[in-house]
C-alpha cells in the first residue's frame, strides 16, 4: 500500500499564476498548526482558571520556590528556536541546527525531569498541596506537548530527507511553527508558575 | 401529504397551547410572600411565548399548505429576509427586554437582598440521603460543627460536641421542618457529602446544598400546612427518596412546639 | 489554487478499503455506524428507564439475567435506574449527537461538497474514528465491571463523581471509566475539528469561494470551531477528575465530607470549579449537537421547495452569532448552584440574547416553505418536522433562560421536556433528513418512500407524545432523576409517565421501520442515479457513490452558489428539469 511518505518524489504542483481572484497557494500544514495552537492554548487557559480559582478556594495553598534548573532549561528552549530559525534560514535546510533544535529539546525535557526530582526531594509531589499539583501538571503536560513537536520536527527531517523542495520546507515551516509556540507556551508558564506557585 | 402535514402541526400546537392555558397540570398554590412575583413572570412568559409558539406552527402549517399540489410559481418571502430579522430583532428582542427587566428585579428580590434581621434562624444538614434541621435552643446560638464527629448512628447529625461546647448543649435537632407562620426564615445549608438540592415547589424555594460552603436562603411562609421539601440535585441511589416535611404553623403552636422541643434537649 | 496537497491512490486489500481506510466517506460511514450502534444502545436503556418509571415493581422480562445485579428478579434497582440514564445521556449526547451529524455526515460530505479528493489529514481522521470506538468500547465496559457503570448522571458532578466508592455503586470503576472514556472522546473530537477546519479553509476547489460553500458545510465548519475550543476545556476538567479519583488530588473535593461514616481525606477543593468547567463546554456541545443539524435543514429543504433558503448570507451570520454566543451562557445551568446570585442574572442576558438568531434561522426556514413548490418525499417531510419541533423546543427555552423561573423549574421534568425536544428529537430529525436525502449519494440505492412516510408520522406524532407531557408535569414540580415518584405530590403524575412511556415504546418500535428500511435498501433498494432529487451541490455532480477520490481524478470548477433552484430557462445538469442549476455546471 503506497502511502503519502514512501512513494517516490512527485513532480511539484503546477502551480496556476495568481491572479486577482485567487489566494495564494494554501499550506494545511501550517494551518493545521494554527488550529492545533488555538486548541492547545484553549487547554492551558482552562487549567490556569482551574489554578486561579483552586488557589482561592482554600487557604492550604503551599508557596514554594520553583526550582533554578527551570531556568536554565529555559535557556535552553529559548536557544532551541534560535538554532532551528538558523536551520530554516540556509538552503537547504541546515541540517546541523536542526539536530542541535533536537537536542536542545531534549535536553529541555530532561531538565524538566529533574526539577521534578528536585520537588520530590522537597517531599513535594503531586497530592501534597495544590500548587505542587499544578506544577507537576503544567510541566508534564507541556513536556508531552513538546515531545511531540520533536515527533513533528523528526517527520519534517524525514520529509526534507524524502523530497527536498518547497513541499519539505513548508513540512519543516509548520512545525517549528508549533516548536516556537511551545517556547512562548513556556515562557507564559513559567511566568504563572513563578507568580502563583 | 402537505395538508396533512398543516393538519396535524396545527392540531399538535393547539392542543398543546390549549392543556398550558387551561393549567390542567399546574404548579401547587404558592404559600409564599414572594411566589406572587414568580408566578407573575411565569405566567407572562407563558402568554408571550406562548402566543409565539402557536404563531410559528400555524405559520408554518399554513405556508405548508398552501405550498403543497400547487400549481402556483415560485414566490419569495415578500421583503427577503429583512422582515424575518427585523420580527426577530423587534418581536422575541421586545420581550427579552421586557423580561429581563423584570425578572431580574424578582430574582434580587429573592436572592440578593439581605435577610430580615428578625429571622428565625434555621440551620440545615443534607447528607445521603436525608435532610436534619438545627434550632439554635435557649442561648440562640449554635454549636461549632466537627465532622469528625458526625455520626447517624448516633444522631449526631451536625457533629455537635455538647461535651465541650456549651452553645451546642441546647440546640435542637430534628428531622422536619417547622417554622411559624408569616415569619422571616433563614435557612443555613451545609452538605456533609456531596450536592443535594432543597425544593419547596409550593414554597417557591430551591437551591442548591454545595460541600465546602454555607449557603442562605431566606424566605416568609403566608399559609399553614405540611408541605415536602424534596432534593433535586443528583446526590446518589436514595435521591428518589431524599425528603423532609416542613410544617408551617400558627405562631402560637410554633412557639409551643418549640419550648416543648427545648425542653427535651 | 490546487487542492494539490496530497493525493493518495486508490487502497487495496480489504482491511485498507473497508477497515483501517483513510478515505473520509469510509470514515463517515464508519462513524455513522457507531453512532447506530450507539442509539440503538441509548434507546433500549431509555425503553427500560421509562418502563421502571411507570411500572416500578413490575419485573422487566429477561432483563434480571442480564444484568443480575442492577435488576434481580428484573426489577431495576434505584441506582441502577440512575446508571442506566448516566450511561443513556453519555450515549446519546457523545456518541449520537456530536457523532451522527458531525463526525458522520460531515466526514462523509464535507470534502465532496468544497470540491476537494479528500480531508487535509487522512491518517489523522483515520484515527480520530478509531479513539472514538476505543472510547465508546470503554464506556459501555462500565456494564461489566462489578459495581456497575456510575450513577452521576452525563454531568458527573463533583464530589460525587470525584470521591470514589463511598459516594455510591457505581462510583468506583464505572465513574473511572467514564471519565477516561470522556477524555478520550475529546481527544478524537479535537482531531476531528482540526481536520475540519483546515479542510473547509485550504482545499476548496476552483471558484469554491467561501460564500459559494453550501450552508451545510459552513455549519459543520463552524460547529467545529466551536468543537476545538469546547473540548479543549472538557479535557482538562476530565484528566482533573482523575487525579482527584486516583491521585490522591483536591480539586474538587473540599475538606470535611462524611461519606459513608469516612472522613474524606481531600481538602480545599472546589465543587463548583468543576460544574464551571464542564458547562463551558456543555453548553456549546449542544450547539454542536444541532447546528449541523441547522445545516442539513438549510441544504435539503431547498431542494424539496425548489428555491433557494430564505437569506442565506443572514443564516451565516446568525451561525456565527450563536457560536460566539454560547460560550457566554453556561451559568445558565447553574442558576441556583450556590455561585453568586448576581451571576445568574449575568448569565441570563446573553442566554436570552442568542434566542435572537436562534430565532431568525427559525423564521428564515418558515419564510422559506413560503410560496415553495413542495416535493413532500421523506427528507422533506423530516425538514418540515425539525422546524416543528424546534419551535417547540426552543419556546421552552425562554423559561429556563430566566433565574427567577428557573428557581420553580429547575431540576423538574420542564428541563427534560426543553432538552429532549432540542436534542433528542430535532437533532434527530436532522440525521433522519440527512439520512433520507444522502443514502442514495452513498450507497447508489434508494431508501423506500412508503416506509418513510410511515417511520416520519409514527416518530412524528410519537415524540410529541414522549416528550410534549413533560413540559406540564415539570410546572407541577415533577422533580427530574428520579428512580420512583414516592413524593405524595408526585404520585398523581403517575399516569402521565405511564402515558409517555406507551408514547416512547411505541416511537420506539416505529424506528424499526426505518431500521428495517435501511437494510432493505442497501440490498433492494432501485438503483440511484446521480442526481436523483434534481440538487445542486457538488456532490450531486459524481456518481452515487463517489469514486474514491470524489470526482474521479477531475476536481469540479464551481461556477456559482449552491442553491440555484427555481432558476427559470437554464439548463439542468442532467438534463431532468430547467428549474435548477448545479454548482458545477459550465457557466452560459
Amino acid at each position: 500500500m503506497t502511502t503519502v511518505v514512501a512513494r517516490p518524489p512527485a513532480p511539484p504542483p503546477a502551480v496556476p499564476t495568481p491572479t486577482a481572484t485567487e489566494r495564494p497557494q494554501p499550506k494545511p500544514a501550517r494551518t493545521g498548526v494554527l488550529v492545533g495552537i488555538a486548541a492547545i492554548s484553549m487547554s492551558f487557559a482552562a487549567f490556569t482558571s482551574a489554578l486561579v480559582v483552586r488557589q482561592g478556594a482554600s487557604p492550604d495553598w503551599q508557596h514554594f520556590r520553583l526550582p533554578t534548573i527551570l531556568y536554565f532549561n529555559t535557556l535552553l528552549l529559548v536557544a532551541s528556536s534560535f538554532t532551528l530559525e538558523t536551520c530554516r534560514r540556509r538552503q537547504p535546510p541546515g541540517r546541523p541546527w536542526l539536530y542541535l533544535t533536537l537536542a536542545f529539546g531534549l535536553l529541555f525535557v530532561l531538565g524538566q525531569v529533574l526539577a521534578w526530582r528536585n520537588l520530590a526531594g522537597q517531599g513535594l509531589f503531586l497530592a501534597t498541596s495544590p500548587s505542587s499539583a499544578f506544577f507537576y501538571i503544567f510541566t508534564a503536560l507541556h513536556g508531552l506537548h513538546l515531545l511531540g513537536g520533536v515527533a513533528g520536527l523528526l517527520y519534517a527531517l524525514h520529509r526534507l530527507n524524502r523530497a527536498p523542495g518547497p513541499a519539505g520546507a513548508a513540512t519543516l515551516g509548520a512545525a517549528a511553527l508549533y516548536w516556537h509556540f511551545m517556547a512562548v507556551l513556556w515562557l507564559y508558564l513559567l511566568a504563572l508558575l513563578a507568580l502563583r506557585i | 401529504m402537505g395538508k396533512l402535514f398543516a393538519v396535524v402541526v396545527a392540531i399538535i400546537a393547539l392542543v398543546s397551547a390549549a392543556i398550558f392555558a387551561l393549567h390542567i397540570w399546574w404548579l401547587p398554590p404558592d404559600i409564599s410572600a414572594h411566589g406572587v412575583r414568580i408566578d407573575r413572570q411565569l405566567s407572562e412568559t407563558m402568554v408571550s411565548s406562548g402566543i409565539l409558539f402557536v404563531l410559528a406552527q400555524l405559520a408554518l402549517a399554513l405556508f405548508v399548505w398552501q405550498a403543497s399540489g400547487t400549481t402556483r410559481g415560485i414566490k419569495t418571502f415578500p421583503g427577503g429576509a429583512t422582515p424575518m430579522v427585523v420580527l426577530a430583532l423587534v418581536l422575541v428582542g421586545a420581550e427579552i427586554l421586557v423580561l429581563t427587566f423584570v425578572g431580574s428585579k424578582v430574582w434580587a428580590s429573592i436572592y440578593q437582598t439581605p435577610p430580615d434581621p428578625n429571622s428565625l434562624q434555621i440551620e440545615v444538614q443534607a447528607e445521603q440521603f436525608a435532610f436534619y434541621f438545627r434550632y439554635a435552643g435557649a442561648d440562640g446560638k449554635f454549636g461549632a460543627m466537627h465532622p469528625e464527629l458526625m455520626n447517624d448512628a448516633n444522631e449526631n447529625f451536625f457533629g455537635l460536641d455538647p461535651a465541650n461546647d456549651s452553645t451546642a448543649r441546647d440546640d435542637i435537632v430534628v428531622g422536619s421542618l417547622t417554622i411559624p407562620v408569616n415569619h422571616p426564615i433563614l435557612l443555613q445549608l451545609h452538605a456533609k457529602d456531596v450536592n443535594h438540592a432543597f425544593y419547596v415547589p409550593e414554597l417557591r424555594i430551591q437551591q442548591d446544598f454545595v460541600p465546602g460552603m454555607v449557603i442562605p436562603l431566606h424566605f416568609t411562609a403566608t399559609k399553614t400546612g405540611k408541605y415536602e421539601i424534596v432534593c433535586t440535585q443528583l446526590c446518589g441511589l436514595g435521591h428518589y427518596n431524599m425528603r423532609a416535611y416542613v410544617e408551617v404553623l400558627p405562631q402560637d403552636q410554633f412557639d409551643q412546639w418549640l419550648k416543648v422541643k427545648a425542653a427535651q434537649q | 489554487m490546487t487542492s494539490a496537497v496530497h493525493h493518495h491512490a486508490a487502497p487495496r486489500g480489504f482491511l485498507r478499503t473497508h477497515v483501517f481506510s483513510v478515505d473520509h466517506k469510509v470514515i463517515g460511514r464508519q462513524y455513522l455506524d457507531l453512532a447506530l450502534v450507539a442509539v440503538v444502545t441509548g434507546m433500549v436503556l431509555s425503553w427500560l428507564m421509562r418502563l421502571h418509571l411507570a411500572w416500578p415493581e413490575t419485573p422487566i422480562p429477561g432483563l434480571g439475567k442480564l444484568s443480575p445485579n442492577g435488576a434481580a428478579g428484573g426489577v431495576i434497582t434505584p441506582e441502577y435506574y440512575l446508571s442506566l440514564m448516566t450511561m443513556h445521556g453519555t450515549i446519546m449526547v457523545f456518541f449520537v449527537l456530536t457523532t451522527a451529524p458531525f463526525a458522520g455526515f460531515g466526514n462523509y460530505f464535507l470534502p465532496i461538497q468544497i470540491g476537494a479528493e479528500d480531508m487535509a489529514f487522512p491518517r489523522i481522521n483515520m484515527m480520530s474514528f478509531w479513539v472514538t470506538l476505543v472510547a465508546f468500547l470503554v464506556l459501555i465496559s462500565a456494564f461489566f465491571v462489578s459495581d456497575g457503570p456510575a450513577l452521576s448522571g452525563w454531568t458527573a458532578y463533583a464530589p460525587l463523581s470525584a470521591v470514589g466508592k463511598d459516594a455510591g455503586p457505581g462510583q468506583g470503576t464505572g465513574q473511572t471509566l467514564w471519565a477516561v472514556s470522556i477524555a478520550l472522546f475529546c481527544v478524537a473530537q479535537l482531531l476531528g475539528s482540526l481536520n475540519f477546519i483546515v479542510t473547509t479553509l485550504d482545499l476548496r476547489a476552483k471558484g469554491m469561494s467561501l460564500a459559494r460553500m453550501p450552508l451545510s458545510t459552513w455549519a459543520w465548519f463552524i460547529t467545529a470551531v466551536i468543537g476545538l475550543i469546547a473540548f479543549a476545556v472538557l479535557m482538562p476538567a476530565c484528566i482533573l477528575l482523575l487525579l482527584d479519583r486516583l491521585a490522591g488530588t483536591s480539586f474538587f473535593i473540599p475538606a470535611g465530607l462524611v461519606i459513608s461514616d469516612r472522613l474524606q481525606p481531600h481538602s480545599g477543593g472546589s465543587p463548583l470549579l468543576w460544574q464551571h468547567l464542564f458547562w463551558f463546554f456543555g453548553h456549546p456541545e449542544v450547539y454542536i449537537a444541532i447546528l449541523p443539524g441547522f445545516g442539513i435543514i438549510s441544504h435539503v429543504l431547498p431542494a424539496f421547495a425548489r428555491k433557494p433558503l430564505l437569506g442565506p448570507r443572514v443564516f451565516i451570520v446568525c451561525l456565527i452569532a450563536i457560536a460566539f454566543l454560547s460560550y457566554t451562557v453556561w451559568g445558565h445551568h447553574m442558576f441556583l448552584s450556590g455561585m453568586n446570585p448576581f451571576s445568574a442574572t449575568l448569565f441570563s442576558v446573553p442566554t436570552l440574547i442568542i434566542t435572537i438568531p436562534a430565532t431568525i434561522v427559525t423564521l428564515l426556514w418558515i419564510g422559506t416553505v413560503y410560496g415553495a413548490k413542495l416535493r413532500l418525499a421523506t427528507p422533506a417531510l423530516f425538514c418540515l418536522g425539525f422546524i416543528s419541533v424546534f419551535v417547540s423546543g426552543g419556546i421552552s427555552g425562554f423559561f429556563l433562560a430566566q433565574p427567577s423561573i428557573d428557581t420553580y423549574l429547575h431540576g423538574t421534568y420542564f428541563v427534560v421536556g426543553h432538552f429532549h425536544f432540542v436534542m433528542g428529537v430535532a437533532a434527530m430529525f436532522g440525521i433522519f433528513a440527512g439520512i433520507y436525502f444522502w443514502f442514495p449519494k452513498m450507497f447508489g440505492r434508494m431508501m423506500s418512500e412508503t416506509l418513510g412516510k410511515w417511520h416520519f408520522w409514527l416518530t412524528f406524532i410519537g415524540v410529541y407524545g414522549v416528550f410534549m407531557p413533560m413540559h406540564f408535569i415539570g410546572l407541577a414540580g415533577n422533580v427530574r432523576r428520579y428512580a420512583a415518584f414516592t413524593d405524595d405530590y408526585l404520585k398523581p403524575l403517575v399516569p402521565v409517565h405511564k402515558f409517555m412511556t406507551i408514547a416512547a415504546l411505541l416511537t420506539g418500535a416505529a424506528q424499526l421501520i426505518f431500521l428495517f428500511n435501511l437494510i432493505r435498501s442497501r440490498i433492494r433498494g432501485a438503483r440511484a442515479t446521480d442526481n436523483p432529487w434534481q440538487a445542486t451541490t457538488l456532490e450531486w455532480s459524481t456518481a452515487s457513490p463517489p469514486p474514491f477520490d470524489n470526482f474521479g481524478g477531475r476536481p469540479p470548477v464551481v461556477a456559482r452558489g449552491p442553491q440555484e433552484y427555481g432558476a427559470s430557462g437554464a439548463a439542468g445538469g442532467d438534463g431532468g428539469s430547467d428549474d435548477y442549476v448545479m454548482q458545477a455546471a459550465p457557466d452560459r
